[in-house]
């Protein structure tokens, strides 16, 4: 079933950090036990923080401190608790990547690490930037890891991991994503691609907010140069959709990848290890911030100058068709 | 370290015991060629205390609700547990033997592991990280409000790693009376002594000064240990405490001479005639009031 997407509505903008502390204070409220962790990274009019507000003895904050969050994380967990930890995303993959490969997967916890500011959505130059958890995450065994697309999927996504056994990871941005479903009518179903636009000559592959992107790149193809491109929601990066993964590649041919990542370790880079021990024959091409620290600027220069936005997605799958003006 | 309600009986048995568990685990660690006896030995006297007298506990029944938590941060020294398990029924010396790292039949390694060993309460291996699970775990009891008490050891080398620092300071700052460290202070890591690789000194008062209440004993003698465990404050989770630190001064290689305070017995297995003469050592050594 065709599902619904704001394909045609631009840029309608909600956000995920919102709307999964939302998200929480309607699980409460209906019964649901849980804990939230923090690192001094809830502002009190955020959803979240009205969260924290409303039911303060399951909630804990742990300074500047990632490392010990995931770890006490871990042990509430142990103890018999669901924990959603919200750490800002670059802090939570680099400073504590020894927490969540031991403490979170080894230890085999049902712990949601909730990384925000993905890609360059927080702004203020490489230190910031998100750009190497996929790559982190990839390699470290029994981890889940969601990508939501925009942040009715990313609610989605946070109620299903109520019942979900295991660790996962639940990336988002800083807020500000365009929508990329019209509602939330469709099936969400975690390591289960969703097909959002349909196309046979060649098939964009994205996660995350590039979703939209992808799509406003599927469009402008289509409507200017009469290409029909697919595009694939893969917000589960890990484990991959590899069915979906197989059938857009037979029935399209050409491939491109789509991220807020670098172009290493990504998904990207699992894509294409999969097509190749599978003998893909056809094109391929991964878009994503290269292998440099990225330039300073705004999310939207950055993504722009590295062909991040719709005409440089556009522009990739146009070279690649042998296409390009 | 005097307590009035420690019974010098109790004592008497539970030195007999320490003196079984290192006979036992060095027949072990022969067996099995690998181990780190070093702070294997040094911890003896506390793990014992704790599982045959403190501890809310049941090797029988791993999963009992509101048991203690006893978290091992230095898990290189996993085979001290897996000693005691054996001593309590829980498995064979065989059988542990049989089951050691042995890939699809394993259920002991040389590192803790929770899914593998169902005694075992958190994974570990990596330094540093059983202070802060640790440290979540008696947060959940508050949140659960329940008051089973979460015990945690660590090495005192191993406190070089930050992560301890960061948990130290968040359980003063959550005033945790539902959590107890332990620290094993056996004086030397895995290259030379502690106060020469990275000296933690003052402990007591760092700790102190990070909003905990301390006691320093010498953790090789068991009624010390016993007296440190019994003057605990109750593990309530409402009423706001300040944590619990017991600082252990052991002795790495406790009980067998030629292993004691030679840093060279940290990590590895033992020889035949190594393992003749260290029985001969814990022979001699052994207390008797």
């Amino acid at each position: 079933m065709a599902v619904k997407t704001t394909f045609d509505f631009d840029q309608m903008l909600s956000n995920a950090r919102e709307a999964y502390g939302e998200e929480l204070m309607r699980m409460a409220d209906e019964g649901l036990d849980f804990v939230f962790t923090y690192t001094d990274n809830v502002a009190p009019s955020s959803s979240a923080g009205k969260f924290v507000k409303k039911y303060p003895d399951r909630c804990f904050n742990f300074g500047i401190a990632e490392p010990n969050q995931v770890a006490a994380s871990c042990g509430m967990a142990l103890a018999g608790e669901i924990v959603f930890a919200q750490v800002f995303g670059p802090f939570l993959s680099l400073r504590s990547a020894d927490q969540i490969h031991t403490d979170i997967a080894y230890n085999d916890v049902n712990v949601r690490l909730i990384g925000t500011h993905a890609g360059v959505t927080a702004g203020g130059g490489p230190t910031h930037n998100c750009i190497a958890d996929l790559a982190l995450y990839h390699a470290i065994p029994n981890l889940t890891v969601v990508v939501p697309a925009d942040a009715g999927q990313c609610c989605k996504a946070i109620r299903r991991s109520m019942t979900y056994h295991g660790p996962m990871v639940i990336r988002i941005d800083r807020g500000g994503s365009p929508n990329v479903y019209a509602d939330d009518s469709y099936d969400f179903e975690i390591g289960k691609a969703i097909e959002t636009v349909p196309g046979d000559d060649i098939t964009l592959i994205s996660t995350g907010s590039s979703v939209y992107w992808s799509m406003m790149a599927a469009k402008k193809l289509r409507e200017e140069h009469g290409i029909s491109a697919r595009v694939i929601d893969m917000h589960t990066v890990k484990p991959l959709d590899t069915e979906m993964l197989f059938k857009c590649a037979r029935e399209t041919g050409n491939i491109i990848t789509v991220e807020e990542h670098s172009i290493n370790g990504g998904l990207g880079g699992t894509v294409a290890e999969y097509l190749l021990e599978e003998g893909f024959c056809g094109k391929f091409k991964r878009v994503g911030l290269p292998d440099e620290f990225a330039l300073l600027g705004d999310m939207d220069k950055v993504y722009s100058r590295y062909g991040l936005d719709p005409e440089g997605i556009a522009r990739t799958a146009l070279k690649l068709l042998g296409r390009a003006q | 370290m005097y307590h009035p309600k420690i019974d010098i009986n109790v004592v008497k048995e539970l030195e007999e015991t320490a003196y079984r568990i290192r006979k036992n685990l060095l027949t072990f660690i022969y067996r099995i060629g690998m181990g780190h006896l070093g702070g294997e030995l040094s911890m003896v006297e506390m793990a014992v205390a704790l599982y045959y007298k403190y501890l809310n506990y049941d090797v029988l029944n791993p999963f009992m609700c509101d048991r203690d938590r006893f978290v091992l941060s230095k898990g290189h020294c996993s085979e001290t547990l897996y000693t005691i398990f054996s001593d309590k029924g829980a498995y064979t010396l065989d059988y542990m033997v049989e089951h050691f790292e042995t890939l699809e039949t394993a259920q002991f390694g040389m590192h803790c592991n929770h899914k593998y060993c169902p005694q075992i309460e958190a994974s570990t291996g990596s330094l540093g990280h059983g202070l802060p699970i640790a440290l979540g775990m008696a947060l959940a009891a508050r949140k659960q409000k329940k008051y089973w008490r979460t015990y945690v050891m660590t090495g005192d080398g191993e406190l070089d790693e930050g992560t301890n620092w960061e948990a130290i300071m968040a359980a003063g700052h959550f005033k945790l009376g539902n959590l107890t460290l332990i620290v094993d202070k056996n004086q030397l890591q895995m290259t030379g002594p502690t106060a020469e690789v990275m000296n933690i000194d003052p402990l007591d008062k760092k700790l102190e000064a990070f909003g905990w209440e301390v006691v320093s004993i010498d953790g090789n003698d068991m009624y010390s240990c016993c007296a440190a465990l019994e003057a605990q404050p109750p593990a309530d989770p409402i009423v706001r405490r300040k944590p619990y630190a017991i600082i252990s001064n052991t002795t790495k290689g406790q009980g067998v001479d030629f292993m004691a305070g030679n840093v060279k017995w940290h990590g590895g297995g033992i020889a035949k005639e190594q393992f003749d003469e260290a029985l001969a050592s814990l022979e001699k050594n052994r207390k008797v009031r």
